[in-house]
């Protein structure tokens, strides 16, 4: 299959990723060298065959509906990025540009 | 002492031969003056390490000494360690210090082991050269114009380099075997699910596991009675009974059923490698093994299946990667869209983006069933593969990775010749086998070859005796690379 840079481009936008149309156009390139490489999975027959998507055929776990983690909140949001040499923490909350008018 | 084992080193330290402070120190002198020429390591925090390296001197001289005591390591910088900057590879984790430690790190210190510091990979473990790291490739110590491999290359080439005891990787693809190999030192990967992924900075959830890595198979089994065991952390860590890894080393190898996959010598396989391993599998037989040729007919379809796979499990966890609660965020932006998209276009290198944007688009409407699903399915038959070669004989042999090291920048451009160095390892991943790599000669160039041994699923003891009475035989495990 062939991608075109419109393809690439619905894809970066959904993986929320910036690109110009230089980076566009280098990784069309690549993208379909990659997928040339993958192409050769769509011959094979598949019929009947249940998907393995784990390694071992477990179940998940189920634990008791109980707190196990102590609120460590100030550590954590320590960490936050800052924007403009200011702290984007207020009040316990993340700060973001605004979204709503 | 650098050429010491983990049960010789713990040995001397619990005899007082040598305090921990003194071969932490030792191993910090060594660091700082060869890094600056191999950037094995992303960090190191002498004072850390020596206070760590003072408790275990006293829990030394009280008697209290467990087996790694005292015992300097080196920490994967995909392991989360509490006050230590945690970074992946990343430019997205710069500035990251962990708040809290991995399950893999908190076992290590429960153990009285010293961190060392942590060691330079590939970007998110994305890599099979180390070149895709945020902070420059590693040198191979055998060949500085050489990579190490990857992911784990920091790792492999700290333990070559004698620049720690021991260290610790992750295999998502091959990313300890493949470095094991290109730098002349043994390394295990586990049974999906028997070392918890708690505090791992995620790549492909049902592929990453943890490993040891170290210069023999009888370190590995000591390093892996410590990583190993269940934590409720982690949703696939898997509930079964204590092993000692280390009670089958000492067992003859007579009646040893050897498989050989005919795919794994096939074209494609340097011709020096291919002689080293083959001569490998003729030291096997005066052993006492016996050989079987046997055939994994699906496992030319791994790469494929797993370049479906992984950058779909990896497209969905760097989504949390989006500049809001840690990490990088772009300077400057309009408004929180343009936010995510420049913090993730700025933090993430090329590798990492081109996997993401495969990723996304597997997972995509309209393409789902075509890709991941039949990726899926592709998955069980090289699994089922396994199942029917095991029945044929105890364990699978072959060559870990299809060259010796690669020079720098050798593959350039081209993501899919560098994804074709992982051609013998991935099958293991997707089946969720345990593998392992040990040194079993030099090909061209005088480069270090991997043989890379393949159990059936908590097959870690058997492979580890075969691989420690393999090293009882030969002696390739303890070369050292020379005028580094």
């Amino acid at each position: 299959m062939s991608l075109n840079n419109a393809d690439v481009r619905k894809v970066a936008r959904l993986a929320r990723l910036a690109m110009s149309e230089t980076e566009i156009e280098t990784a069309r390139s690549q993208l379909s060298g990659i997928f040339a490489l993958i192409a050769e999975m769509q011959a094979v027959d598949t019929r009947g065959i249940e998907p393995m998507s784990h390694a071992q055929d477990v179940s998940q776990r189920l634990r008791e509906d109980v707190v196990t983690e102590t609120n460590q909140r100030e550590l954590f949001q320590s960490l936050a990025p800052k924007y403009k040499g200011l702290s984007q923490v207020e009040a316990g909350l993340y700060l973001v540009p605004q979204v709503i008018e | 002492m650098l050429e010491s084992s983990l049960q010789q080193l713990g040995s001397a330290l619990r005899a007082k031969q040598i305090s921990s402070v003194e071969l932490t120190q030792l191993y910090l002198d060594r660091i700082a003056s060869l890094n600056p020429k191999l950037n094995a390591y992303l960090t190191v925090q002498p004072e850390v390490s020596l206070a760590q390296a003072r408790v275990a001197d006293a829990r030394l001289a009280a008697g209290k000494a467990d087996a790694l005591t005292g015992i300097p390591i080196a920490q994967k910088d995909i392991f989360c360690a509490k006050g230590w900057l945690t970074t992946c590879g990343s430019k997205m984790l710069h500035n990251f210090v962990s708040p809290y430690d991995a399950h893999v790190i908190a076992r290590f210190n429960d153990a009285g082991a010293v961190n060392l510091g942590k060691t330079n990979m590939d970007e998110f473990a994305m890599g099979s050269s180390n070149e895709t790291s945020h902070y420059g490739p590693v040198k191979n110590p055998w060949d500085q114009a050489r990579v190490p491999g990857g992911s784990s290359g920091g790792s492999a080439c700290a333990i070559a380099a004698r620049l720690c005891a021991a260290a610790t990787g992750t295999d998502t693809g091959g990313s300890i075997r493949q470095p094991a190999a290109l730098c002349g030192i043994s390394g295990l990967k586990p049974t999906y699910g028997v070392v918890s992924r708690y505090g791992m900075i995620a790549f492909a959830s049902s592929l990453d596991q943890a490993g040891p890595m170290a210069r023999s198979a009888e370190d590995l089994a000591l390093l892996l009675n410590t990583m190993a065991g269940f934590d409720e952390r982690d949703s696939t860590s898997l509930q079964r009974d204590k092993e000692d890894y280390a009670r089958d080393l000492a067992k003859p190898l007579n009646g040893l059923r050897i498989g050989l996959p005919k795919e794994f010598f096939a074209a494609g396989l340097g011709s020096d490698v291919a002689q080293a391993v083959e001569a490998a599998i003729a030291e096997y037989k005066k052993l006492g093994a016996t050989v079987v040729d046997i055939s994994l007919p699906n496992s030319r379809l791994a790469v494929p299946v797993y370049y479906v796979l992984a950058p779909a499990e990896a497209s969905s966890n760097l989504s949390r990667f989006d500049g809001v609660r840690y990490g990088y965020r772009a300077p400057d932006y309009t408004d929180l869209a343009d936010m995510y998209e420049k913090s993730r276009a700025q933090g993430f290198g090329a590798e990492v983006k081109r996997r993401i944007m495969i990723g996304t688009y597997v997972l995509s409407h309209g393409y789902y069933d075509a890709y991941y699903l039949q990726a899926q399915k592709i998955r069980r038959l090289i699994a089922q593969d396994f199942t029917e070669a095991f029945k044929q004989c105890d364990v699978i042999m072959g060559p870990t990775a299809p060259s010796t090291a690669f020079k720098l920048d050798e593959k350039g451009d081209d993501p899919v010749q560098m994804y074709l160095s992982d051609i013998y390892t991935i099958a293991v991943n997707l089946a969720g086998l345990p593998g392992m790599s040990i040194p079993c000669g030099f090909g061209a160039n005088n480069l270090p070859v991997g043989l890379q041994i393949i159990g059936n699923y908590f097959g870690e003891a058997r492979m580890l005796n075969a691989a420690h009475q393999y090293q009882l035989a030969t002696d390739w495990h303890s070369r050292a690379p020379q005028g580094i």
